[in-house]
Formats: structure tokens, C-alpha cells, sequence
């Protein structure tokens, strides 16, 4: 297994599957001549040509509203916002109509494609340009949303989502571009909707994904320090939710944390504590806890932006409020 | 044109404007739900500019669809089944008025926010692009769309990357109850296409013939590879914006003056004027077309309703 960085993952799924399916085609700001403002599509221009690297206007509904026209025709579009605060400018595209089309056409449309999103804090990029919204997106039945955490993970998902039939949101968190992790060599597929044990405990579960994983296996190592053994359960997708093996964890644990980066109010953290009471109320022996960012929008200022986010020492200080 | 030809479009045109008239009734009755956009008055435009179409060509509208799926060759019976939220509706029930598709007809729907499928045609356009189709795209929309960003995205992106789409603005001159020159800077609608360098013109709704003559150079044009165009077809509705319509912003005396000005009226004496069909030919047609809308709502009133495990199928391809 190579370790390579999420960035080369994400790219290298991109990549072979262009080579794999001449539809495959990649639209968005800067992705082509410029590289990618994240350097995840750089040499796809030279190497694929202008008809499959597809520079466009800085116009978001255009942006997504062509991918999903294309997606019609049979094509297999891969959507890139430059960060998902700009998919705001696009959310009558992405709920509106490719969440919708195939429903409300009865079957007759097919919307084939993969809207690729950085986001995340942490990067003292101010309030507009740091959200998670992560939540909002899965609230919609007819979209499929993805989020790893891992190197591999974004390669078989990516990879998944591209050959997916179905809209797919692959959201990519901008501060894990740089992460290496293990890549399984060749072909290899991630299904979406799967959750995934990351690393096996006995004493609590910890339910997260996308960067909150990172934090959350930090605070395992910190927590196992002191012999307390967390099993993280990393959800990777978050339409559809694959609760499985958070629950099967919960009833062996009987205790859950939630680490989620966006805010708690209707958030990712609020669907996993209500559905862990609805599937397994029975197991709970504490309260499930909610690690989340600060109700406030992330100021620019380093400090305060670092007030806001969760951090390693919330997740360790949560696990003990449960234990 | 065949003779045939040009009955087929007189006779599309009575289809339309009979299936509107009864799709009314059944609305006041309360057996269609949600909102309701007639097409009456409006019936030239779109039979003119799909007359000019070839199968190959897709077609994309927004929410008052219902004569454009006709042209598109849609039947009677699925369309109003379709209102009546039939399992035999073009749409399997789930779409209703507003939704209305078949896309083994290249008629892309029925689409119900204002200016959203501009950007999904600049897609279809693309997607024949991409694979070499020498098909061209028509794109329909009312006036009030064109104070929409959607509509500025799509037309520019249209032009940056040549796509073949026929933009086509009907403009019948109130968006909902607003009129074009109280919503939009200028009330010649294609202008806006100068704006993004594009080739536009302008055909009379009322008249059939010219919107197919003026339609059908675009198209050819289009086909050719000179990539997108911008026409603007001036008509009028007949009725309200919607059934719901109060309809306080138009004058009776308006509306007569365009009533006056019937284009299926106008067709038919260009019709017996030129020789091509007369009176009894014409009558034939009226007959059946009435005939055709009479069995239409007979199927649509007795065709089923959706079975129960439809709620949950066809929110995903792969489950």
C-alpha cells in the first residue's frame, strides 16, 4: 500500500476514471488552465484536453445547472465549487433539481453526477468562507452526501460517487489535503452509505467523520493514555446514514459522543443521538453528547476562530462527561 | 409544407386550446390540485417553434407546459392523467401540471422555478456537444425569467463555450401580474441577448407561419454550429397567470383587443385563404381534436391512482 496524501487520493480517483469512462468530465472555476485552486486537478489539462477540463465562469447555478443538463444526455459531469460556501449560490440546482428530477419525472431522468466541495474552518478564511454546512445538504432525500476522512477513503468514495447513478456530494475538507494515509494499490471502491470502524474500543463510541476523524483518533490515543478505550465509528456518508455499526458499537459501549465540525443545532450530531435513542434507548447508560463548533459565525481572528472550533481536548473532555 | 403538415399543426393547436379549456373545468371541479398555467392564446408560439424541430432536437420549458408537450408529441390521455395525479400520467402522477416530461420524446419538462432550467439546457446543449450530436436544443421561457441570475448565467455560458440552444422568450407580457416594463430595465426582452453578443430576433406569437419561418433560420443556423441564438416571440395570455389568478392588473379592454387577435383564428383563414385546407377540411379537424379530448379525460378519469409503493420509488437509481 502506498501512503499518499488526500489530495493525490482524491486526484488519482479522478484521474483513473477519466481514463476509465471517456463521459467522465470535470467543470469548474480554475480547474483547468489554473490546476485547481487546490491543486487537485493540476496536469488534467494538458493531459485531457479543454473539452474534459472545463474552465467556466465564476457562476455557480451555471456551473451545476450545466453538469446536471449534461448529466441528462448520459454524460458522467464532476462538478467542482471552488468551496461549498459558493454551492449556496447553486442550491436551487443541487436541491431543486438534482435531488429532484429523477422523483419527480418518475423515473424517466437519470442525474448521473458528483459535485466535488472543500470546506471547513480553521483557516482563518472568515465567516463566508469556513462554514460546514455538511447538515443542510444530507437533509435532502434524493442526494447523496459524502464526506471521508481518510486518504482511501476519498479515493474509493470518490470513485463510487463518479459511477454512481445518482447525484452525490462529495464533500472534502480543505485542511486534509495534506493528510497521508494508507491507499489500497489499483481498483478499488469505497461503497456509499457505509459507516466504518476506524478503531475498535470497549469503554465509549465516538460517532464522526470527514476532519472531526483526525481529532477524534487523537483523543482515543489520549484516552487510552489514561485506559479508556474508544471505538470510532466514522459515518463517511451522511445520505444515506448508515447507523449499523454505530449501533451495534452503542450496544456494546453503551455510551456515544457525536464530533461533528458544523454547528450543533440541526446538525449531523443531533440525527445520530436521536436515532442512537430511537434504535438502542435501552443501552444508554449516560446521556449521548454533542462535540460541535461554537453557535457563532467563524470570525477571522486566529484565536477566536480557534475558540470556535471543536477541538481534541473537547472530544476527551465529552468522553469523560459520559463515562 | 404537405397539406398534412399544415393540418397537423391547425389541428395540435385546437388540441391545445380544447385540453386547456377542459383541464379548467376539472380544476374548478377539484379534481386537478396545486396550481394550474394555461397555455390559451399562447398556442402559435409553441407550435410554430416545435414544428421546426427534428427528434433529435430536446426540448426544455418551464411550468406552463402543457401545450409544448402536446407539440412534442406527449398524448392527450397522459397529460391530463398527469393533472388528475394518475399512475398513467406522463409523470407516474408524481410530477402534476408543472411537471410534465418524456424523454424518449426529447421533451425535457416542465420546469417550476422561475429560470432554473436555463442552466440545465446550456447542459443538454453540452451534453450533445461533448458527443458530437448535430442536435440543437430549444429552451423556453417566459419574460418574467429574463430578470432572473439563472437566466445571465445560462445565456453567457451559452456563448463562452458555442452551445447549440435555441433560446426562445415568450414573452406574453406579464410576469404573474407584473408587466415587463415594470420588471425589467428594457421591455425589448432581446436585447438582453446583445448584451452576451448574441444573435436575436423577434416572430409574431400570433401567427403561426411567422414564428416558424423566423424559428426554423435560427434553428438551421444553430445546427450549423454558429452556436446559440436568442429569439423573442411576442404573445399573450388569455387567461390569468395561474386558476388562482385575481387577474386586478389587466384592462377588459386589453384583453379583447388580444383576444380579437386568436392565433388559432389568424391560422385557420391563412389556411383557407391560401387554398390549403377549407372550411369542412378545417371542421374535421375541430371534430377531432374533440373527439381526441374527449377520450383523454374518459382514460384520465379511469386510469388508477398511483399504487401506495410508489411513494418511495425513483428517489434514488441505486437504493
Amino acid at each position: 500500500m502506498a501512503r499518499i496524501t488526500m489530495r493525490e487520493a482524491i486526484s488519482q480517483a479522478l484521474w483513473e476514471e477519466m481514463e476509465r469512462d471517456e463521459r467522465v468530465f470535470i467543470l469548474g472555476e480554475e480547474v483547468g488552465v489554473w490546476g485547481g485552486t487546490y491543486a487537485v486537478t493540476k496536469g488534467f489539462y494538458d493531459h485531457f484536453g479543454p473539452k474534459r477540463v472545463k474552465d467556466t465562469p465564476i457562476a455557480e447555478a451555471a456551473i451545476i445547472g450545466a453538469a446536471i443538463g449534461a448529466a441528462l444526455t448520459g454524460l458522467r459531469p464532476v462538478a467542482e465549487m471552488m468551496t461549498i460556501n459558493f454551492a449556496f449560490v447553486a442550491m436551487d440546482h443541487i436541491v431543486n433539481e438534482a435531488a429532484k428530477l429523477h422523483y419527480m419525472f418518475n423515473g424517466q431522468m437519470r442525474v448521473p453526477m458528483v459535485i466535488r466541495a472543500p470546506g471547513g474552518g480553521g483557516r482563518q478564511l472568515g465567516a463566508t468562507h469556513s462554514q460546514t454546512p455538511d447538515a443542510i445538504f444530507a437533509h435532502f432525500p434524493g442526494l447523496k452526501v459524502v464526506a471521508p476522512g481518510t486518504p482511501a477513503d476519498a479515493k474509493g468514495l470518490l470513485k463510487a460517487a463518479i459511477r454512481s447513478e445518482d447525484p452525490v456530494l462529495f464533500i472534502e475538507h480543505a485542511t486534509l489535503y495534506q493528510t497521508r494515509g494508507e491507499v489500497p494499490e489499483g481498483e478499488y471502491i469505497v461503497p456509499i452509505g457505509k459507516s466504518t470502524v476506524q478503531r475498535p474500543g470497549k469503554d465509549v463510541t465516538i460517532v464522526t467523520y470527514s476532519k472531526m476523524l483526525e481529532l477524534s483518533l487523537k483523543a482515543a490515543d489520549e484516552l487510552a493514555k489514561e485506559g479508556i478505550e474508544a471505538e470510532i465509528v466514522d459515518l463517511r456518508s451522511l445520505r444515506p446514514l448508515d447507523m449499523g455499526p454505530v449501533i451495534e458499537s452503542f450496544k456494546k459501549t453503551n455510551r456515544a459522543v457525536v464530533v461533528e465540525e458544523g454547528w450543533p443545532s440541526y446538525g449531523v450530531g443531533a440525527e445520530v443521538a436521536t436515532r442512537i435513542y430511537e434504535q438502542a434507548f435501552d443501552y444508554a447508560d449516560a446521556p449521548v453528547k454533542r462535540v460541535a463548533q461554537k453557535e457563532v459565525p467563524l470570525p477571522y481572528n486566529r484565536t477566536l476562530e480557534q475558540m470556535a472550533l471543536p477541538h481534541v481536548e473537547d472530544i476527551v473532555a465529552a468522553v469523560k462527561e459520559v463515562l | 409544407m404537405e397539406k398534412q403538415e399544415y393540418l397537423n399543426l391547425y389541428h395540435q393547436m385546437v388540441v391545445i386550446r380544447l385540453l386547456e379549456e377542459k383541464v379548467a373545468e376539472l380544476y374548478q371541479q377539484g379534481k386537478i390540485g396545486g396550481f394550474l398555467h394555461l397555455y390559451i392564446g399562447q398556442e402559435a408560439v409553441s407550435t410554430g417553434l416545435i414544428s421546426t424541430r427534428r427528434p433529435e432536437d430536446r426540448v426544455i420549458t418551464a411550468y406552463r407546459d402543457h401545450g409544448v408537450a402536446i407539440n412534442c408529441g406527449l398524448p392527450a390521455g397522459g397529460i391530463i392523467a398527469e393533472m388528475l395525479g394518475k399512475a398513467t400520467g406522463v409523470s407516474g402522477g408524481k410530477g402534476g401540471s408543472m411537471h410534465l416530461a418524456d424523454v424518449e420524446k426529447n421533451f425535457w419538462g416542465g420546469h417550476a422555478i422561475v429560470g432554473a432550467h436555463l442552466p440545465l439546457a446550456a447542459g443538454l446543449a453540452l451534453g450533445d456537444q461533448y458527443q458530437g450530436n448535430a442536435a440543437v436544443t430549444i429552451c423556453m421561457f417566459g419574460d418574467g425569467a429574463t430578470n432572473i441570475g439563472f437566466f445571465h448565467e445560462a445565456l453567457n455560458l451559452s456563448k463562452v463555450w458555442n452551445l447549440p440552444v435555441l433560446w426562445v422568450c415568450e414573452n406574453n407580457q406579464y410576469g404573474m401580474g407584473t408587466a415587463v416594463e415594470r420588471a425589467s430595465a428594457v421591455s425589448e426582452i432581446r436585447r438582453k441577448a446583445d448584451g452576451y453578443g448574441m444573435k436575436n430576433a423577434v416572430a409574431d406569437g400570433m401567427n403561426l407561419m411567422d414564428v416558424r419561418e423566423v424559428a426554423g433560420k435560427m434553428m438551421e443556423e444553430i445546427r450549423a454550429g454558429g452556436g446559440p441564438q436568442f429569439l423573442e416571440i411576442m404573445t399573450y395570455r388569455f387567461r390569468g397567470h395561474s386558476m388562482g389568478d385575481p387577474e386586478r392588473y389587466r384592462k377588459p379592454d386589453e384583453i379583447r383587443k388580444w383576444e380579437e387577435n386568436d392565433p388559432i383564428g389568424i391560422y385557420r383563414k391563412y389556411l383557407v385563404d391560401h387554398q390549403i385546407a377549407s372550411e369542412d377540411e378545417l371542421n374535421a379537424q375541430d371534430q377531432s381534436a374533440e373527439k381526441e379530448i374527449a377520450e383523454a379525460v374518459e382514460f384520465a378519469e379511469n386510469s388508477p391512482e398511483p399504487a401506495a409503493e410508489e411513494l418511495f420509488k425513483h428517489i434514488y437509481v441505486e437504493e
